[in-house]
């Protein structure tokens, strides 16, 4: 059955746009990632121009993001404290990332930055969760291993502003959090993702914030600064597409679904192992695109009438 | 008298120039693009009017369906610094989005150059590249890509020899338009010839438009973007709420 989309003005197969949604469902809910790291690179892959595939990436993760958050919410796994200060982190670099992608979109370079944005932050994390959960797989295989100590101090215990963090346990000054927050925002606007994959690591290492508030947090704030990614969008550039974004939505939460009970099933070192595989995978594959010479040279970009 | 054999002259050239005319229609003269649109097919049909006898051979016939023009930009990869980049482009103020021709014998052979020119005929002259060659040094190259790459996607289609002239008078042509079609107001000619000559051309519109929930999404995106964006937010919330509620029931 094909599927006129009318902001993308292309026509695809919904069954492949199901099948696409649950499939990155599916890695979402084992992984406990948004998957708009996945979803992006894959509209454009099957033909969606880049700037509606960034946009309507944002709105499909505020999706999962809300299904997501309401476990942890219950569970009282998340810091609303932390949230909002990265939040206002977050809004601001996600104001900025609209603009630098409105002013890219003009130079005609937004697939460009899209991809070289993929490449270096995939590449990047995607070697470091390798490292680290091989080194864990391995620590794991030998007895009386060194657990990390519980409070460890890091630059950040030295800058001004300190905050209570109660459910976090934290006594650190708002710098750092509003920081991982601005750059997250960015990506969120330039690269249509949560940014999950970077908040998370972030959070344990930069942070020092304790495991399990870690996700709750972060999917609590990638709604709000997706959601104000996505309106941005479709305020600057009108690119978010809503029968897309329901197509994906729709067979992302099924696929979620199935994917946290396939994760209950794994270790976390062997899924945070797949995890990197995976997004290492997508940085190569994208890396090489922009690398390897394409076989057509040209593109064509219709000027739209507004 | 002199009056008369002006007219009787008028008349007789009238004729003569008229010798031959197209009357043609449209299947459909309306398309609408609906959610699950997956392209059209539209059939051209008509029939050569004759004041005199028939001539040996049969006329010929081109059907063209010409899409909005809109100003299209071309661009050119290039290897910069190991990765391969945009760096130039040329700026074609008017192209077709969509553009069909149907004829009843190869272009060459039916349609002279100048006929081409003064018409506007083949997908070459269709497209309009002014000023053009100040932005890259080979803008030709980027004309050529852009035919090539909408003749890829299917927007651009030549059908030589498909149009077939029934007892030299009565014609057919068949045009399939893309499930990617954008909106907007076709116009669809019928040209008929002799001898690379153009006797008479018959123009129609089609008006293509996007209807229902399609119609509805793209004109709220572009006219009230908070509101759509708002909405867009609102459906993936409740979609996010909806299934952690719904398999929340099914757990249990």
């Amino acid at each position: 059955m094909q599927l006129y989309l009318p902001i993308a003005e292309v026509s695809v197969n919904a069954f492949l746009l199901l099948g696409l949604g649950g499939m990155v469902g599916v890695l979402s809910g084992m992984f406990g990632v948004g998957g708009g790291f996945l979803i992006t690179p894959l509209l454009m892959f099957i033909g969606i121009p880049p700037a509606v595939a960034v946009a309507t990436g944002a709105n499909q993760v505020v999706a999962s993001s809300v299904s997501g958050v309401l476990a942890h919410v219950k569970r009282r796994t998340v810091d609303f404290r932390m949230g909002l200060v990265l939040l206002a982190g977050g809004m601001f670099g996600s104001g900025a990332g609209i603009i630098v992608f409105d002013w890219m979109r003009r130079m005609g370079q937004v697939e460009l930055m899209v991809q070289l944005s993929y490449v270096v932050f995939l590449g990047l994390i995607g070697i470091m969760m390798f490292q680290e959960s091989l080194r864990a797989i391995t620590r794991a295989g030998k007895p009386g291993a060194v657990p990390r100590r519980a409070h460890q101090h890091y630059l950040v215990h030295h800058l001004p502003l300190k905050m209570k963090f109660r459910t976090s346990g934290l006594y650190i000054s708002v710098i750092p959090p509003v920081a991982v927050g601005a750059s997250v925002g960015f990506l969120a606007a330039i690269m249509g993702v949560g940014g999950g994959f970077i908040m998370v690591p972030a959070m344990i290492y930069l942070l020092g914030m304790p495991t399990k508030v870690v996700i709750g947090t972060s999917l609590f704030q990638i709604i709000f600064v997706t959601a104000f990614t996505t309106l941005m969008h479709a305020v600057t550039a009108y690119s978010v597409d809503i029968l897309l974004a329901v197509v994906l939505i729709v067979g992302g939460v099924i696929g979620a679904q199935i994917g946290t009970q396939i994760g209950m099933k794994l270790k976390a070192e062997q899924l945070r192992i797949l995890l990197a595989i995976l997004v290492l995978a997508v940085a190569v594959k994208i890396g090489l695109d922009l690398v390897l010479r394409p076989d057509e040279l040209f593109s064509i970009s219709a000027g739209r009438l507004p | 008298m002199r009056w008369l054999a002006l007219v009787s002259m008028l008349l007789v050239a009238g004729v003569q120039a008229q010798a031959e005319q197209v009357v043609a229609g449209l299947s459909q003269s309306r398309v609408a693009i609906t959610a699950n649109f997956d392209g059209s097919e539209i059939m051209i049909y008509g029939a050569v009017a004759r004041e005199a006898p028939m001539p040996e051979t049969p006329p010929n016939v081109i059907v063209t369906i010409e899409g909005p023009a809109v100003p299209v930009t071309v661009r050119r990869k290039s290897r910069e610094v190991g990765i391969w980049i945009n760096t130039s482009s040329v700026r074609i103020s008017r192209a077709p989005a969509f553009y069909a021709i149907a004829t009843t014998g190869p272009l060459a052979d039916i349609l002279s150059d100048t006929e081409d020119v003064r018409h506007k005929i083949s997908i070459n002259r269709a497209i309009r590249a002014v000023g053009a060659a100040t932005q890259a040094d080979d803008s030709p190259a980027f004309t050529d890509a852009l035919i090539r790459l909408q003749k890829g996607l299917g927007n651009y289609l030549t059908a030589e020899g498909s149009v077939v002239i029934d007892q030299g008078t009565l014609f057919r042509a068949d045009v399939v338009l893309p499930a990617n079609l954008t909106e907007g107001l076709f116009r669809a000619r019928i040209f008929l010839l002799r001898d690379g000559e153009v006797l008479d051309v018959q123009e129609t519109l089609i008006d293509v438009h996007k209807d229902g929930i399609e119609r509805f999404l793209h004109r709220l995106a572009f006219n009230n973007p908070v509101i759509y964006g708002l909405l867009a937010l609102v459906i993936a919330a409740l979609a996010g709420w909806g299934a952690s509620a719904a398999f929340g029931v099914l757990r249990r």
